[in-house]
């Protein structure tokens, strides 16, 4: 069962300086000193005082995980006022991952898009006049999210959760007709058929869990998107980039192959490529896309490179471009410097303000301060990837470890000979942690299904 | 011409079961009520299946007992068959089912209405509810009496604009023949209540001395009897039994059905009202399930002192012509004479959205409803809410606070937060797995769950309630007594869990422990339990199933609690969902048609999504602090 202790990280996904993982409620405590070594071997974590500090070290059983400070804030003093204590680590993006997974490990759960905010307004600790501002943060943050996973969610990972979601519904339902109708439905050598189905979902589901942990249930990185009107050179560039040792890291068939998104690691930074094969399979990719499918994506990219073809004058796309990404981050790249330039950087200066670098394509110039750039605009955390989706990848494993523990749940019950009633209690639940994957919650699915597959009733 | 006749307190439309239950809570509670039926000769009639209870309906009739309600007693008295379903199952699933004597049930409720004070019943058919300033103000006949009153409860039933088919035979009746009530659909309909068409249906009635019982598996009751009312023991009610019958269908019945399929009104068009899935006629059965080769038909009686037998499993609306041979297709009724026509009946009744979950309807003050008119099926579903609804009207009436019950208190709770929250296009039936907390929701702890409630409420005498805090205090200490005694690992012991091929007691544990394993309970460990107290078959089956599944139950219960939280989140009844700007338009146009009470009600409405829910929370918040 789900606690009401969550937890998230505080800061910027990032791999620069130092993040937080931030637990509030009232198991904070607890969960610390489960995975909380101090240095200072006599100190008790759950003995400390509100508002201090203490060094030691992250672990899971024997593993260590980082070197840490642990700060302790006792509620009603703190920012939710709830108990809260933030661990402070050594940045970079995995070890960060690990520690909050190591915290939900051990009783939180994965804090909503917003909670923290909707939880310290809820508890009188955020002046009104910020309750708007806390309901975009819930509104942003969560249509982010939805969007987000759902875009990525597509193909073979959605119809997997979608498949033993039925068969777990399918085997509920089955006991359920029998309750309801004992004299219809038996349930005798049921228990043997639910074992090996039960195997079943667990492999899969154990097999999903894999390849969350290479994190292909979603992408992370820097979704990137790359605009620009006709033989402007979008191919070229996108070639140079890949090209050489940068290789494309190419997704494993069978789970993200449809999400058309390639990741390119540039100096240990890693650009998500959307729509990719949009893009290498035509100059046009606006024209092929459309506007709006353009603009959507330019609306969920955390960058966006825009490909001016400086041979020419700017014309209606490049307009329809320009007023699309003008508020956005984006890098402008003024590529053909190797041809007469009709298009100059002060023209496009009259509308933009992002960065504009001056590349040939063609004869590979410009590209290194294009990479320079790239890193110092992450580096500064002028990019980052929205943390949402390393957040949701989370949520995402959580679901199913909570869904594989139920139904180890349902196979201890059968050993120990339970009541089949017992059983449809476990993997409800499973079914539960898995609608949470796909966004979908239980509503009637069960009563619709008992009557679908099952001739009920006198 | 249209006249006053007399004051009331209540007035009550319609005496079937729900009419029954809220007439009674009424009256009980010591407010002047009156109860209307069309016909003196129906009250609680059961116009289709002869028993009361079963998987989950059994669970209703035991809280209605433990609220202080009548149909418990009443079934007790009467039945002719009783039987715990799922005894092999856990216990949160056993569930009671009694066959009734029909006329007895009937003539039984009857009597009971006829001898509470405060209660008057009245042949008359209602076709006018009286409003002002969205008010009650009473109630007009057909007759146009006039009945001034402060609070009206609809139970019609399946009476209003009933119209009674099969083949191409077409009643403007109620169930049995009885006449419909014409007017007052018009009379809701104009006070701006959306009104639904439901169908419902009911098998034949065959002549037992036709019927070859020698083809069908004889069905006993019970010999162990449990009464449904917590205020019988067994020896008061136990009796002599009588039997149903268990046959089949077969290709022959299904050819017959398929042959004649398109003369079924339902499949014609002719039958707009939309039927209950979980009751399906047999017709629906063998289109839908084409796969199976037989249906099971129960033959019941229906009652003592008739021939009268029940088809269970073969309602239809088929023309009377294919019925004859559909039954008599059946092994054992081959020279079946059928007393009574299957038939399907069409009626109107409410989208029950339009209530609060103290069935009172939000746009009209004082004006409660109850059962089938609310868009549910089953006496016992009818019985809950009646009880619930009298229970309210009179509280309101009496300025108190009303009784609502939530989906971790009562089965009650999930049937009306169902019906008033959640979209329902069918006959409701409740059903165990709607029950998200049923591990705690028991048909044998409905008197811990609920028995206080109805205290408060006024229904349960001071004897009854003195008993149940002896109940629970002494359930509590037997529990503590069996968690802290220690056994060891002596010889008595270890030759006790050989025998019951338990394992063997490496060190010490306590008697907790070991009636937690799965072999062994209570009753087994008898032998190394020897300061065990005298107490009651009630509390000892508390105690054993409390320990047994004590951590499936904690679980349950924490997660009722977490649930609870929401529960208790109300939201103001004055709120303006068009100002929540934040809101998605879906959400905020289903907000403003449900008006839930709670956030937690709130989010069980469909189309409302949990950012949905942070977003009116952070509202109301404002609202508290603005």
């Amino acid at each position: 069962m789900r606690t009401e202790t969550i937890a998230a990280v505080a800061t910027a996904m990032s791999n620069a300086g130092i993040s937080i993982v931030r637990i509030s409620g009232s198991e904070a405590i607890d969960i610390i000193s489960k995975i909380f070594k101090p240095k200072n071997k006599d100190k008790d974590i759950k003995k400390a005082n509100s508002h201090t500090i203490h060094y030691g070290y992250i672990i899971d059983g024997s593993i260590t995980i980082d070197e840490v400070l642990v700060l302790i804030m006792k509620g009603p003093n703190s920012y939710t006022r709830e108990d809260i204590v933030e661990i402070d680590c050594h940045g970079g993006v995995t070890v960060t991952k690990r520690i909050l997974e190591t915290v939900l490990k051990y009783g939180a759960r994965a804090a909503e898009p917003g909670e923290f905010t909707k939880r310290a307004f809820l508890n009188g600790r955020i002046d009104l006049s910020q309750a708007e501002a806390v309901i975009d943060i819930i509104n942003s943050k969560n249509e982010y999210a939805l969007n987000n996973a759902m875009n990525q969610l597509k193909g073979n990972i959605l119809t997997k959760v979608k498949d033993i979601r039925e068969n777990i519904l399918h085997d509920i339902a089955y006991i359920e007709a029998a309750l309801d109708d004992p004299e219809h439905i038996s349930l005798e050598y049921f228990s043997e058929e639910l074992l090996i189905h039960i195997n079943d979902n667990q492999k899969e589901l154990r097999r999903l869990l894999d390849s969350a942990d290479n994190g292909r249930i979603l992408k992370e990185g820097i979704k990137t998107v790359i605009l620009g009107k006709p033989n402007a050179g979008k191919s070229s560039l996108l070639n140079i980039l890949v090209g050489d040792e940068r290789a494309i890291v190419t997704d494993i068939a069978g789970t993200t192959r449809d999400t058309l998104e390639e990741s390119i690691n540039i100096n240990g930074i890693s650009l998500n490529i959307v729509d990719t094969a949009g893009i290498r399979d035509t100059e046009d990719v606006v024209e092929k896309i459309g506007v709006d499918k353009a603009k959507s994506f330019a609306n969920f990219a955390d960058l966006i490179i825009y490909v001016v073809d400086g041979s020419t004058t700017l014309d209606k796309n490049d307009r329809e471009i320009i007023e699309m990404i003008k508020d956005k981050k984006a890098i402008i790249l003024l590529n053909k410097t190797d041809l007469d330039i009709i298009t100059r950087e002060e023209d496009l200066r009259k509308y933009l303000t992002q960065p504009i670098v001056l590349i040939s394509a063609k004869e590979n110039k410009g590209i290194d301060i294009l990479e320079n750039l790239l890193k110092d605009m992450f580096f500064n955390g002028e990019i980052s990837f929205n943390d949402e989706v390393y957040i949701t990848n989370i949520r995402h494993k959580e679901a199913l470890k909570e869904s594989i523990n139920s139904l180890e749940q349902v196979e201890k019950s059968i050993e120990d000979n339970m009541p089949e009633d017992f059983y449809s209690i476990d993997l409800m639940n499973a079914y539960e942690e898995l609608g949470h994957i796909i966004g979908e919650s239980v509503e009637d699915d069960l009563v619709n299904k008992i009557f679908h597959e099952f001739c009920m009733g006198k | 011409m249209s006249y006053i006749y007399e004051d009331y307190d209540v007035v009550v439309v319609g005496a079937g079961h729900a009419g029954c239950e809220a007439a009674l809570a009424c009256a009980r509670l010591s407010l002047n009520t009156i109860c209307f039926t069309v016909s003196m000769d129906s009250i609680a009639l059961m116009p289709c299946n002869p028993n009361i209870g079963g998987s989950s309906k059994g669970h209703l009739v035991r809280e209605i007992d433990a609220l202080g309600g009548e149909m418990g007693k009443n079934i007790d008295k009467t039945y002719i068959q009783s039987k715990m379903l799922n005894q092999s199952k856990g216990p949160a699933v056993h569930s009671l089912r009694a066959q009734a004597d029909k006329q007895d049930y009937s003539r039984e409720m009857r009597l009971t209405l006829e001898n509470t004070p405060n209660l008057t019943l009245k042949q008359a058919e209602i076709v006018e509810i009286l409003i002002e300033d969205n008010r009650i103000t009473g109630v007009k006949t057909y007759s146009g009496a006039i009945y001034p009153c402060k609070a009206v409860i609809l139970t019609t039933g399946t009476y209003l604009n009933a119209r009674c088919v099969y083949g191409d035979v077409s009643n403007y009746t109620g169930p049995n023949g009885l006449s419909s009530a014409k007017f007052l659909t018009d009379s809701l309909k104009n006070l701006g209540i959306e009104m639904y068409r439901f169908k419902t249906g009911t098998p034949a009635r065959i002549d037992k001395r036709s019927i070859d019982f020698s083809k069908m598996e004889e069905q006993l009751g019970d010999e162990n009897i449990v009464p449904f009312s917590f205020t019988n023991k067994q020896e008061d009610i136990k009796k002599e039994q009588v039997s149903c019958w268990l046959t089949y269908t077969n290709e022959t019945t299904h050819e017959i059905i398929r042959a004649n399929i398109n003369r079924s009104p339902l499949y014609s068009g002719d039958i707009k009202g939309t039927g209950p899935r979980y009751c399906p006629s047999i017709e629906d059965k063998v289109v839908r399930f084409s796969d199976k080769e037989r249906h099971q038909v129960f033959i019941e009686p229906e009652g003592n002192y008739t021939n009268e037998m029940y088809v269970g499993g073969m309602s239809s609306s088929l023309p009377e012509d294919v019925q004859y041979n559909m039954y008599r297709s059946v092994a054992g009724l081959e020279n079946a004479k059928i007393v009574r026509n299957a038939y399907a009946i069409e009626y109107d009744c409410i989208n029950p959205n339009q209530l609060k979950a103290t069935l009172e309807f939000k746009n009209i003050h004082g004006l409660y409803s109850a059962g089938q008119f609310n868009g549910s099926s089953g006496y016992e579903e009818a019985a809950a809410q009646g009880l619930i609804a009298g229970i309210n009207a009179s509280l309101s009436i009496l300025n108190k606070d009303p009784i609502v019950l939530n989906r971790s208190e009562a089965y009650i709770g999930v049937l009306i937060d169902d019906l008033v929250t959640k979209e329902n296009h069918e006959p409701y039936r409740m059903m165990t797995s709607r029950a998200e907390y049923r591990l705690i929701l028991r048909q044998d702890n409905a008197d811990l769950r609920l028995t206080k409630i109805g205290y408060q409420a006024g229904l349960i005498d001071q004897k009854r309630y003195d008993n149940l805090i002896l109940k629970e205090k002494q359930i509590e200490e037997e529990i503590i007594r069996l968690e802290n005694t220690n056994i060891g690992a002596t010889k008595e012991v270890q030759k006790l869990l050989e025998s019951l091929d338990s394992t063997l007691l490496k060190t010490g544990t306590t008697l907790a422990e070991l009636v937690k394993r799965p072999e062994l309970d209570y009753y087994l460990i008898a032998p190394i339990d020897n300061k065990r107290p005298e107490l009651s078959e009630e509390v000892i089956e508390q105690v054993n199933i409390n320990i047994k599944y004590d951590g499936y139950i904690k679980r349950q219960l924490k997660q009722a609690e977490h649930f609870k939280k929401l529960e208790n989140k109300i939201i103001p009844e004055d709120i303006d969902y068009e100002n929540i700007q934040s809101l998605r338009l879906e959400a905020k146009q289903k907000l403003a048609r449900i008006r839930p009470l709670s956030i937690g009600q709130a989010s069980r409405i469909s189309g409302v999504s949990p950012a949905d829910i942070s977003v009116l929370l952070v509202y109301m918040e404002q609202l508290k602090r603005g």
